[in-house]
């Protein structure tokens, strides 16, 4: 990008975002901030136990109207998820529960009160009998278990099982170095500050069901609300408005979105259903949760031949419509080998159904659990080899002399230069100095450990990718309109949503970058389908890319149009202007899009009489060229103080080199790779929902859900290289979800690090002082030749 | 998470408020701060029939000096003591402790009286104000009494007041010149509820040698043992020593919190002893 453009207020440039002024005033609209007139609130009776036969729901007498169990919630069907993988059991998902509840706080009754306290007080009245069956609280345990089954007409307790194998036995044949580890990441959930929100009503005059949701992916939210509840696409509004943050726990269709909309079907008058904090740590408690037994082979300085890994992902007890609890292992297991270049691999991903709320994709969905077990056994390796972990890592990521590079999984990584991230990475966290301050010891007796990670990050994969997993949708082709308005700004709409990620900003700033309008005249809608051209939404890092891209060719359209007419006014030849800053610019003069806007709106004796008829408005669709994804990549290092008495650590000192290609506005970059990295950080040391063998949630509020805060998100110093994709519009790189993937892997690699002379290892998200003190006191006892 | 109906009344004064607590048999119920009051009735945990709000109440609201001690009413709120830091000689730990409460918007509202009322194990109150040999005040239908700061909790959530009983206030002893003290938590991340907690006060001068741990399944534990051999020393006792006192008081604990515990103590013996 030029230096103009940087300063302006195209591609690359530094501006504010628009949605600040709004969310900054506090003067956003949400859901909850919406009262429509004769709007009831809705309130669940969720299941209190994890497993059980519902034996009895009785209403409370003189309320029966007011309250509805799956069997009175007429037409609307179960959600089922397809998904072609062989050997994929779908579960069957009724929106409210069916003869069994599987979860604790699965929705069992809706409840319609004036308030929400009323309607809650009508919850507490219904009586409940359920007869309790054993629960399956461990993905180990549930696997092995064919007698006790989640769903029963199952023959066990499996949604799937991959595996994959490509050069193994070759591999990892003859090795010098061969390490093996157990690494665990715990259940937590998403915790976004905004939880599901739903208001509908139906809207007589369009005769419509038009739903407000808090929804990443509002007209998949439509597809699905027509096919479950029998109504046509046509007869159904989906409006996403501001939105509190959606990272994967909003680009499904919630059970709880088709009650609310069935009850607004039934009565045609609102109903609203706000999730509160409890109901969101108890019931969705539904990511991250990955056991992995990985074994890496290697020779004598470290270099990987082969890699072998076991993986079980806690699915939970459904599989969500339309990603399915199979794009966790699916991903898993194809992104395992990371940026790495060997030649061996082999692989079994078991995604195991178990009593807790169905898992879903979290922001890097996946990645965070590979990179972490990747990153520790690189580390390990290392060890045995007797190296620096970060020469280790640097020997094995694939050359930017190899790119583009087909892994070993036959993923295709579009360009980078992986290892000069890394030693950027090591520059700026000062590594050799923290080396030297490492070895004096500290005063105050903690120990400094320093921790590298770095991952490569697939965005924006379409077809091909999406298809292989044979899910019931397929991203492809993305949607975007531009119209020029009478007086001559633009209005562009989309299908995706931004709930966060600034996308009203950087889409007008593509759309500067083509048309040159000034950013104050452009206004982006999106999250609301009878406004906005289809897409599958805003997910898997795609958005920029993808609806970007369309903004762009949307623009491109026009720009000729614009042409013509204004050539026309000017009464010159075509191919003597150019469109550029908002006008036309002829040999001797300019006209601005105002006028030509005008011409074409209010005064069409101006046109040339073979004025293009598309007018000043079109919807064109976008794809890369090659759609097997554009791959961002990062590497993260961080230097750590533990205290081995109390079992905390501090970090010092953190750094992220990112790669995100093209960068559009690297303000928004950079906030989306902060937050990204404070939600890893969270993986890392606090978040997580344990269970009683029971099945029963231990976390239910943040007393006991810890979430990093101010004071534990350390000032993050962010680096930039660009190195744009070949294959996207002006080679952007999707990066919404690389922050969250590689804080566990460094933070964890850096708490080895230090505490290596004890013979410490952690391996179990989160690193709460419990886990570190058990395994410090293990050491110990190891080292006393004791049993610990 | 919305509260099950209750009547809401505000008393003038403490004698109507302890009558209404006396009026609702057990079903009434004081609100001070709403702290820890206003999650439970949210999450329904706590159902009472009445909310006496006693937020308001002048008379719970006074600091004052005593002579040789500082008289703090229950309603003053934990950020009024942190402020007072400077302004309250003989009461530094008290201004300490309170800016270690939670964070400011909680401690804005949080009362000394709510904390000791609701009796959490993990709570600052309790503990420092066991450690500092404080009095509480307690007014009921009957009249006043007064019972020892260590004497209130008896259990977790559970205190000796009963249920027309308010705390009045607390008093608490100046500390001498020559005292010496400490007070160490160790939480997850600052403003939470503490995994483990220590404070310990030797004031040789009142002839106080006090030494306790909290953060514990009940109220904390004094740690008489340690208390008598710090005093006599001035010196902090070795690890195995601390580890073995924490392994006496609190012999519930498993190895990884007992390990916790004696950590956390040593840290505030070490404020106390070091030079
Ligand atoms: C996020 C958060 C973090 C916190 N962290 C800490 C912490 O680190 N350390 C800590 O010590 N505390 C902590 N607290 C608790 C806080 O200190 C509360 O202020 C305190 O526990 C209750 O005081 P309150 O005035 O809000 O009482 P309320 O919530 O109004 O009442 C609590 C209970 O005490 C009773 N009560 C109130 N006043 C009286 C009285 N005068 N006489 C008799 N009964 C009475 C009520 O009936 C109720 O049962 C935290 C609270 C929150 C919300």
């Amino acid at each position: 990008m030029d230096a103009q453009n940087i300063a302006g207020e195209g591609i690359g440039a530094r501006v504010r975002r628009k949605e600040d002024a709004r969310h900054l005033r506090g003067r956003g609209s949400f859901v909850s901030d919406m009262v429509l007139p004769g709007q009831s609130e809705v309130a669940f009776l969720r299941s209190p136990v994890a497993h059980g036969r519902i034996r009895r729901v009785v209403k409370p007498k003189g309320h029966e109207s007011a309250i509805y169990l799956r069997a009175d919630l007429e037409g609307a069907k179960a959600i089922v998820t397809p998904l072609t993988i062989p050997g994929y059991k779908p579960s069957e998902h009724h929106p409210l529960a069916h003869e069994k509840v599987r979860f604790v706080g699965e929705p069992i009754a809706l409840c319609v009160g004036a308030t929400r306290a009323e309607a809650e007080d009508l919850a507490e009245r219904i009586e409940l009998e359920i007869d309790e069956l054993p629960a399956l609280v461990d993905a180990h345990a549930a696997r092995a278990n064919a007698e006790v089954r989640v769903h029963d007409h199952w023959s066990d307790n499996l949604f799937l099982t991959l595996n994959f194998e490509n050069g193994f036995a070759a591999g990892s044949a003859g090795a010098d170095i061969v390490v093996k580890r157990e690494v665990n990441l715990s259940r937590q959930a998403m915790v976004p500050m905004e939880g599901k929100a739903v208001l509908a009503h139906w809207d007589e005059r369009a005769d419509q069901l038009v739903v407000h949701s808090s929804t990443q992916v509002p007209h998949i939210i439509r597809v699905g609300l027509a096919q479950f509840l029998g109504l046509g696409e046509g007869q159904i509004r989906i409006v996403s408005p501001d939105v509190g943050g959606g990272f994967g726990y909003k680009c499904v269709l919630q059970p709880e979105e088709l009650c609310v909309a069935w009850l607004a079907i039934r009565h045609r008058r609102p109903f609203r259903y706000i999730e509160d904090r409890r109901e969101h740590l108890v019931a969705g408690a539904n990511a991250r949760q990955h056991h992995y037994r990985i074994t890496a082979y290697a020779d004598r300085a470290g270099r990987l031949k082969a890699v072998d890994a076991e993986i079980s992902i806690d699915g939970g007890a459904y599989s969500a419509w339309p990603f399915t609890v199979g794009l966790e292992p699916g991903q898993a297991t194809g992104n395992l080998p990371g940026p790495y270049d060997f030649r061996g691999y082999r692989c079994k991903t078991h995604c195991v159904a178990t009593n807790k709320p169905g898992f879903l994709p979290y922001r890097g969905v996946a990645r965070t659990g590979v990179c972490f077990a990747m990153e520790l056994v690189i580390d390990a390796v290392a060890r045995a080899a007797g190296r620096e972990p970060w020469q280790v890592r640097h020997d094995n990521l694939v050359p930017a002399t190899a790119m583009p590079y087909d892994n070993v999984t036959r993923k295709h990584y579009d360009s980078g230069d992986y290892p000069k991230s890394l030693l950027t990475a090591k520059e700026k966290i000062g590594f050799d100095a923290w080396r030297e301050r490492q070895k004096r010891g500290e005063a105050d007796g903690r120990r400094i450990g320093i921790g590298f990670a770095t991952y490569c990050e697939q965005s924006a994969h379409g077809v091909g990718v999406f298809s292989a997993w044979g899910l019931p949708m397929i991203p492809g082709y993305d949607n975007a309109t531009v119209r020029v308005t009478p007086d001559g700004g633009l209005e562009l709409s989309a299908g995706v949503h931004s709930h966060g990620q600034g996308m009203e900003t950087t889409l007008a700033q593509i759309a500067h970058q083509v048309l040159g309008v000034e950013l104050g005249k452009i206004r982006v809608v999106l999250g609301d389908t009878a406004l906005t051209p289809f897409s599958t939404g805003t997910y898997a890092s795609r958005s920029i890319v993808m609806a970007g891209g369309a903004v762009a060719n949307a623009c491109k359209t026009l720009a000729p149009r614009l042409a013509a007419i204004g050539a026309h006014l000017m009464q010159c030849a075509v191919n003597t202007v150019r469109v550029e800053n908002g006008q036309v610019a002829g040999p001797l003069r300019a006209v601005a899009f105002r006028d030509i806007a005008e011409a074409f709106y209010m005064r069409p004796e101006r046109l040339p009489p073979d004025v293009d008829p598309g007018g000043l408005e079109a919807t064109v669709a976008f794809k890369p060229k090659v759609d097997t994804g554009a791959f961002s990549y990062a590497s993260h290092a961080a230097v750590v103080a533990v205290n081995t008495a109390l079992g905390q650590v501090e970090i010092l000192d953190y750094v992220i080199v990112a790669d995100c290609g093209t960068q559009v506005n690297p303000m928004v970059v950079e906030g989306q790779t902060l937050g990204g990295a404070a939600q890893g950080l969270g993986t890392a040391l606090y978040e997580e929902t344990p269970y009683d063998a029971n099945g029963q949630p231990l976390a239910s509020t943040f007393a006991d859900y810890m979430l990093p805060g101010a004071n534990e998100v350390p000032a993050i110093r962010i680096f930039h290289t660009q190195t744009p994709s070949p294959y996207t519009e002006y080679g952007i790189k999707g990066m919404g979800e690389g922050g969250a993937i590689a804080p566990p892997a460094v933070i964890f690699n850096a708490v080895n690090d230090a505490l290596k002379d004890l013979g410490v290892e952690v391996s179990e998200t989160p690193l709460t002082p419990r886990r570190l003190l058990t395994a410090i006191a293990a050491a110990e006892a190891r080292r006393e030749g004791t049993k610990p | 998470m919305k509260a099950a109906k209750f009547d809401y009344a505000r008393p003038r004064d403490l004698a109507e408020a302890t009558k209404l607590l006396a009026q609702g048999n057990g079903a009434a119920k004081a609100l001070a701060g709403g702290q820890s009051l206003g999650p439970m009735l949210n999450l329904r945990l706590a159902r009472p029939g009445l909310l006496v709000d006693i937020s308001r109440l002048e008379e719970l609201k006074a600091v004052s000096d005593g002579g040789d001690h500082w008289r703090i009413g229950a309603g003053v709120t934990h950020s009024r003591l942190e402020d007072a830091a400077g302004r309250m000689p003989g009461a530094e730990m008290i201004c300490l402790v309170a800016a270690g409460i939670a964070y400011r918007s909680v401690r804005n509202r949080g009362t000394i009286g709510g904390s000791l009322a609701h009796a959490d194990p993990a709570a600052d109150w309790p503990l420092a104000l066991a450690a500092l040999g404080a009095t509480v005040e307690i007014a009921g239908p009957k009249g006043k009494r007064r019972v020892a700061a260590q004497a209130l909790m008896s259990g977790a959530f559970t205190t000796a007041l009963d249920d027309a009983e308010l705390i009045a206030g607390v008093t608490v002893p100046k500390l001498s010149a020559k005292a010496r003290w400490g007070y160490y938590k160790f939480c997850i991340k600052p403003g939470e509820f503490p995994e483990a907690s220590a404070a310990v006060v030797f004031d040789s001068a009142r002839n106080a040698a006090r030494v306790f741990i909290g953060a514990l399944d009940g109220p904390p534990v004094a740690l008489s043992g340690i208390a008598v051999a710090v005093a006599a020393s001035g010196a902090l006792p070795g690890a195995a020593e601390i580890d073995a006192a924490v392994a006496r008081a609190a012999p519930s604990l498993d190895a990884v919190d007992r390990r916790l515990h004696a950590a956390v103590l040593s840290r505030a013996l070490q404020q106390a002893v070091a030079p």
